[in-house]
This record gives structure tokens, C-alpha cells and sequence, in this order.
């Protein structure tokens, strides 16, 4: 402010000019009036839908060994049964069945669930095997349509160290009673059909009844296949579950027991075939390896969410624009005059914050939804099983990658008014993002094969983002490597998106801090 | 030219030449030392190394003959980060004369435009080299210090860690991270930008390893051609010391594909600034 008796003359502001939008607005003019950022921020759309046509290639091939290319292994992959819901499924079980036409109810006392589990390599290049259970070795009742894979059913189920469950559907699990079955501690087990509604029931003592959940299979057959089951899930070792039923009770005239390994002995058979045999009203009943369940990720069941692997490339352009935004200023001494249209400091930065923002977001949610519009029918061609996603939670990607990259435009431009240089500033934003995803999947993370560390890098640095775009839901009945590469991350959706919100969060607090406090 | 022939006339073109080579690396030495933002970078280089690299060891287990870790690898694991500041000193050695326009001092100064990228890349090379030969060797001394109370003995494969393959290791990672600098000064160069330009590298560096992980679980060819290829992955296989025979390249192959992306911006570079107005 000049000093002195002439009053320095000031030009009348109107009151539309001292609003907020219009500085959002004069920021907006100034991004899109640069040629340069607006390619750019065509290039993270470009770039994130171009990897959707990659996808297939990258992740489109069953595990193999070595040495086969990407094609022959896609070839040789065995196809894959699908459940009710369309989704892959793992159903490989010893079954002793009998018809069940119409309604019907089936009742049995379980006294002992056992099992063997390898215990180290033997002779022959068999499993030295060991008496052992897994967490989720299951033995129980089951009413299926039919005995081929993939077809609906309702079970009631004592496990390993699960107590009694109820599952249908294979992805749905409800838990029953706790505890571990014995002699002293049997469990009872009742399922009732009635039109295609079951009902599964447990009991300690065969005559106090609890309810564990009432299900309804759509669709299906008069004829149902009713009886004792028995499944070992061991990720591919050789392992057996044996079930000591007794007091089996049908409301139907018996006709007697079939025995069948669903899905056979092949690659997504059982481990061996099972076995059974009667002394005494106890019905001992033995399975190899195998499970009622989904599928979880891996080599076997494409996620959809590899066709958004195009994220990481578009986020490059992306963090690079949004730090010029603000250091192209500082570079040819816009900023003097941008801080003298809008002394404010807060206000100028918030505008920009906005403009940046709503660019990401916008850039994100186009590329996502194109991507998985042009991806979802390419993966299906490569033959692999693509994991079913309602509109729901493609909505949901489709959103989070647009929050994603608006919040990381946001936080390049934070860091970019701390450091005011846009060299430094982009590489400590990439390095943040990029380096703690290396770490936990790439060549260092040591380990067997890519996976390494607890997943902790994940949990705790921006990239947690990256959560929001998991396609594959993770299930409690199913032990296995619910690992990055596999496609789960360890936090959910929005809690991932929550850490990478309060990374920007603290930068844009202390950018303002800075701000406000240094001379531009 | 025929200018500054006539002004100076000197006995013989290429003792001309040498002169204009020696005088092009002192004022590029001279812009180097004075400013402080190098020296800083380079002290980050060395500090990030060590510190990164002392924190992995510290955590570093191994418990059986057959645990499988690469102690220069954990050593070195400071090279992941470091590489991106190694990448600003060098986009920075060329971007800064693009972004305050002492370029085109630079240039009438010195119309040679190439003895002036050559002699800037030169000038980065020894401050670079000595940075990252200090940072690894500090790396490798809290390794040789603290691996072996963790299990890292000759019991359990590993005689010491000061044989000829852990000198490569450390020998390779010190020449990685030269190689990094200059081909950001060569990627600079050709874009003229020090955002675009460190943008450009670091996604070099980073996407390659990334995609190549993802892949590895269902396309194990596709994996391993992306970690030939790519410039970060490939540079780690001149700092491996254990499983050797399994790795994409070998070790100065592996080098050799860091040094060709290195040559090929700088080509890149030279091309772009003797072709286009600065």
C-alpha cells in the first residue's frame, strides 16, 4: 500500500469478482488454456483404457511352470466350473447321495471329525501323510441338485476349527454352533426342503433345535440329491476329512447310498477318491482333497480389476500437471500477480485444489468406465473365468478411480507448493505412490516369488487407494493367498481411499501453512 | 564460427576443439558447484542409501541354508527410491537452464551445442559417481556390519561379504545410479522440460517392475521379457549375488540394457537440441 496524501486509485471490484467460483472459474481458465495439460489429461484417459487391451495379455494365462508362452498356457488352462451366481468355483467333494423327489428333511449325529494332512515329502513321490485337520475341513449334510459341479446346494457342516456351519451357494457361509465336534461333544445336523427353501438346523443334543439360516435356491428341481459329505480343502496337497455319522435319519424311504467324487479325479477333481464303510449304526465316511467354495484369486479366476492396471501409468501425467499447475506459476512469476488478484492465500489455493480435482475426477471416471467397458469382453476371450461383478461394485471402481486420481492431482499439488520446483516435487509424489507398491510386490520384495511383507506399505502409504478398485470379494470359509498380485488388498474400498484422503489432507495443511507464511 | 576463427586464431582445429571442450567443462563445473540444490540432492543420495539400506538390514532374517535373500540386494534396497533423486539431479542439470532461460545465454555463449550437452553430462558424471559410490559403500558397511549376527554366515551360505561378486554388487550399483542421472539429463534434453521430464523417467523406471509383477502370476514369459527390458529391473541384476543362473540377464547384461536406455537419450537428447530451437 502506497503512503501519502494521494489516494491511490483503485478500480471498483464488483461484487461477483470477490466470490470464490469466480477464482475457481480464473482457475480454470488458466488449466485449460494450456495446451500441454489438457493433452495430458487426455493421456491418463488414453493411457488407462489402452491397458484395458492389455489386460487379457498380462493377466490372461492359467499358472504354468515355465517357458510356455502367454497363448499356449491360456490354451491349456482346465475350464473352470461356475456357480448359481456365474461366478468360478471350486466343488470337488466325496458325496454318498441318494434322491430326494419334493420335500424332505434329513437329520444326522456327527461324533468325530479326523483327518490327514502331508506332513513332508514320502517315497514315491507321494505326501508323507499325518493325522491333522485344516480350518476348513468340512463334514456333514448336503441336499445338491445334482452331482454335477457347479450346481446349487445347501449344507450343514461341522469344520476343523470352524464349529458348525451352514454354507449354500458356495459363497455364503453362516456360522452355527461353536466348538469341535467329539464323542462327548456330537453335533447334530438337520436340513428341510420345502419347494426350494431350505432350512438348516443345529443341535448338542438332538432335541433342542436352533434355526441357522433359511435359504432360498432359485429354481430348483423337483429331484434333488440328498446325503453325507465329506471335503478336505488343503490348496492343492494331498489331504483326506473323515465324518463318523450316526442316527441318520430321512423322511423319505431310503434307497440306499451312491458314492461319487464330484468333479472326479481330474483337475478340478478330488485329491483321491473317497471312501466309506458301516459297523454299528456309525456311517464312516472319508474324502480326499477338495471343497465346496469359491474360487479365490490367482492364476485360475481373472479379476476385472486389471483392466484399471492403466491407473498407475495415467496417474505419471496426471501428478505432472498438477505440480506444473502450480509451479509454472511460481517459475514465471504468475504467482505475484495470481496473489494479488486473490490476496487471500487459502482461498487462491483451495481454488486451484478444486480445479485439479474435479479434473482427475472427471479424467478418472471416463477412463475407468471405458476401460471396463472395453475390457470386461476382452478378458472373457481369454478363456480364464472372469470373476462376476454387480453394476454395484463396477460403479464403485469406476467412482474410486475418479476420487483416486483426484486426490493424488491434489496431493502432487500440495507437495508442489511445499517444495515450489516441479522436478522435486513430482519425483517425492511418484516416489511416495510408486516405490511402496514396488516394495510389497516387485523384484525386492524377497520372499517366494513377488509377494513379500505383511502387506503393510499398503496399509499405511497413499497407494492403499488402490483398494477401491478390487473386484474380487474376500471370503472367511476359504484359507488361501488373498495377496496384492492375486487382487486383494489389505483394506477395504473406501478405508483405502480414507489413507490416501489423509496423505493429501496433511500435504494441503501444510501447503496452506507455508503458503500463507512465506513471501511468494 | 568463422567468426570466432578470425577473432582467435588458433594453430590447429582440433587443439581449437579441446580448448572449446576444456572451457565448456569448467563453466559447466562452475554452474554445477555454485548452486546448492545439486550438492543437497547428492548428500540425499548418500543419506537415503545408507539409511534405507541400514533399516532393510536391520529387518534382514535368515534362518536356514536355504532362506534365499541376497544380502546386496537388502543392502541396496535404498536404490529404490535414491534413483528417483539421482533422476532430479539429473533432469535438473539441463531443466534449470530451460526453465530460468540461461540457455540461450548458454548457447551464444557456446554455439557447439553438443560439446555443451556433452560437456553438462560430464560434469554430472563425476559428482554423481562419487555420490552413489559413497552412498552404496555406506550401504554395504552397515550390511557387512549387521548381516552376519542375522543369520547371514557361511553356515548358512554365505562365506563373507566381501567377495568378488558382492565388489560387482556394489561396483553395479554405484554405476546404476550414474547411468539414471544421465539418462534423465539425456530424456531433459529431449523434452526441455523438467516436469514432462522427470515424469517420463521415473515412469520408465517405475511401470516396468510394476506391470511385470502383476503379469508374473499368470504370464511368467511376459513377466521376465518386461524385466529385460525395463531399466530399473534390469539394473538390479547387476546387484544380485545369489541365484545367478535365474535371473533375466546376467549381471553386466543386465548393466548393459540400463546403459543402452542411458545412450539412447542422450542420442535422444542430442538430437532434439542440434535439430530444434533452443
Amino acid at each position: 500500500m502506497t503512503t501519502g496524501a494521494a489516494t491511490p486509485h483503485r478500480s471498483p471490484l464488483t461484487p461477483q469478482r470477490d466470490s470464490f467460483w469466480y477464482l475457481v472459474h480464473a482457475e480454470w481458465t488458466k488449466f485449460r488454456t494450456v495446451r500441454g495439460w489438457v493433452i495430458a489429461a487426455g493421456a491418463t484417459i488414453l493411457v488407462i483404457t489402452a491397458f484395458a487391451f492389455l489386460a487379457g495379455t498380462i493377466r490372461g494365462g492359467c499358472a504354468v511352470s515355465s517357458g510356455a508362452s502367454g497363448a499356449a498356457s491360456a490354451a491349456a488352462c482346465p475350464a473352470q466350473p461356475t456357480g448359481p451366481g456365474g461366478e468360478p468355483v471350486v466343488d470337488a467333494f466325496y458325496f454318498l447321495h441318494q434322491p430326494l423327489t419334493g420335500n424332505g428333511t434329513i437329520t444326522v449325529q456327527l461324533t468325530s471329525l479326523t483327518g490327514q494332512v502331508a506332513i513332508g515329502p514320502g517315497s514315491n513321490g507321494q505326501s508323507q501323510m499325518g493325522p491333522g485337520l485344516q480350518p476348513w475341513s468340512k463334514a456333514g449334510i448336503i441336499i445338491k441338485e445334482d452331482t454335477s459341479q457347479g450346481s446349487a446346494y445347501a449344507a450343514m457342516m461341522v469344520t476343523g476349527s470352524n464349529g458348525v456351519r451352514m454354507q449354500w451357494d458356495y459363497v455364503n457361509d453362516r456360522p452355527g454352533l461353536p466348538g469341535s465336534v467329539s464323542a462327548s461333544a456330537p453335533r447334530w445336523l438337520r436340513l428341510v426342503r420345502d419347494g426350494d427353501t431350505i432350512t438348516g438346523y443345529d443341535s448338542a443334543d438332538g432335541k433342542h433345535w436352533t434355526p441357522v439360516d433359511t435359504v432360498t435356491l432359485t429354481g430348483l428341481t423337483a429331484t434333488v440329491q440328498a446325503g453325507l459329505f465329506t471335503a478336505a480343502p488343503s490348496n492343492g496337497n494331498a489331504a483326506t476329512t473323515t465324518g463318523e455319522f450316526q442316527h441318520i435319519g430321512l423322511s423319505w424311504p431310503a434307497t440306499g447310498w451312491t458314492a461319487t467324487n464330484v468333479g472326479g479325479t481330474g483337475p478340478n477333481g478330488v485329491g483321491q477318491p473317497g471312501t466309506f464303510s458301516q459297523s454299528g449304526g456309525v456311517l464312516t465316511v472319508t474324502g480326499g482333497s477338495g471343497d465346496i467354495a469359491p474360487l479365490i484369486g490367482g492364476a485360475g479366476v481373472i479379476s476385472v480389476q486389471w483392466e484399471l492396471l492403466g491407473t498407475f501409468f495415467g496417474l505419471i501425467p496426471l501428478i505432472v500437471v498438477a505440480a506444473m499447475f502450480i509451479t509454472g506459476e511460481y517459475r514465471r512469476g504468475l504467482i505475484r500477480v495470481s496473489l494479488t488478484a486473490a490476496p487471500r492465500r487459502g482461498r487462491l489455493l483451495a481454488a486451484k485444489a478444486i480445479v485439479i480435482a474435479a479434473v482427475g475426477f472427471v479424467v478418472g471416471v471416463v477412463a475407468a468406465t471405458l476401460a471396463l467397458a472395453v475390457g470386461t469382453p476382452l478378458l472373457r476371450r481369454t478363456g480364464i473365468p472372469v470373476w462376476p461383478v454387480s453394476l454395484l461394485t463396477e460403479a464403485r471402481m469406476v467412482v474410486g478411480t475418479g476420487v483416486l486420481l483426484a486426490l493424488a492431482g491434489v496431493f502432487a499439488l500440495a507437495i508442489a507448493i511445499i517444495v515450489r520446483r516441479s522436478a522435486p516435487a513430482i519425483a517425492a509424489v511418484i516416489l511416495v505412490i510408486f516405490v511402496p507398491y514396488l516394495l510389497t510386490v516387485g523384484p525386492l520384495s524377497g520372499g517366494h516369488g513377488r509377494e513379500g511383507g505383511g502387506g503393510l506399505m499398503l496399509q499405511v502409504t497413499p497407494v492403499a487407494a488402490l483398494a477401491v478398485q478390487q473386484a474380487l470379494p474376500k471370503f472367511y470359509q476359504v484359507t488361501g493367498s488373498y495377496s496384492v498380485t492375486s487382487g486383494y488388498y489389505p483394506l477395504a474400498p473406501w478405508a483405502g481411499l480414507a489413507v490416501e484422503c489423509a496423505w493429501t489432507a496433511a500435504a494441503l495443511a501444510l501447503a496452506i501453512f507455508l503458503l500463507r507464511r512465506r513471501d511468494a | 564460427m568463422t567468426l570466432a576463427v578470425r577473432v582467435f586464431p588458433l594453430p590447429h582445429p582440433l587443439g581449437q576443439a579441446l580448448r572449446a571442450a576444456a572451457a565448456a567443462l569448467r563453466a559447466e563445473w562452475t554452474k554445477f558447484r555454485t548452486l546448492a540444490e545439486p550438492f543437497w540432492l547428492l548428500a540425499g543420495v548418500v543419506a537415503l542409501t545408507v539409511a534405507v539400506g541400514a533399516v532393510a538390514v536391520s529387518g534382514a532374517r535368515c534362518s536356514s541354508a536355504s532362506c534365499g535373500v541376497d544380502p546386496a540386494t537388502v543392502s541396496f534396497t535404498g536404490i529404490y527410491p535414491v534413483q528417483a533423486v539421482a533422476a532430479v539431479v539429473g533432469v535438473l542439470a539441463v531443466g534449470n537452464e530451460y526453465s530460468t532461460g540461461m540457455v540461450k545465454v548458454s548457447l551464444t555463449a557456446m554455439p557447439r551445442r553438443l560439446t555443451w550437452l556433452f560437456a553438462k553430462a560430464a560434469v554430472l558424471t563425476a559428482p554423481v559417481l562419487a555420490a552413489s559410490a559413497l552412498a552404496v559403500a555406506g550401504a554395504a558397511l552397515a550390511g557387512w556390519l549387521i548381516l552376519p549376527g542375522h543369520g547371514f554366515t557361511p553356515a548358512h551360505g554365505y562365506p563373507s561379504l566381501t567377495t568378488g561378486t558382492d565388489l560387482r554388487a556394489a561396483v553395479g550399483a554405484a554405476l546404476y545410479l550414474t547411468l539414471i542421472a544421465l539418462l534423465s539429463l539425456g530424456v531433459a534434453a529431449a523434452v526441455r522440460n523438467s516436469a514432462a521430464a522427470i515424469g517420463l523417467v521415473l515412469g520408465a523406471l517405475y511401470l516396468f517392475p510394476i506391470t511385470a509383477a502383476v503379469a508374473d502370476a499368470s504370464n511368467p514369459t511376459l513377466a521376465r521379457h518386461l524385466d529385460q527390458i525395463g531399466p530399473l529391473s534390469a539394473g538390479l541384476d547387476v546387484q544380485a549375488t545369489i541365484g545367478i543362473n535365474s535371473l533375466p540377464l546376467t549381471p553386466w547384461q543386465g548393466l548393459g540394457v540400463v546403459a543402452l536406455w542411458t545412450v539412447g537419450a542422450l542420442l535422444l537428447g542430442a538430437l532434439v537440441l542440434k535439430s530444434r530451437d533452443a
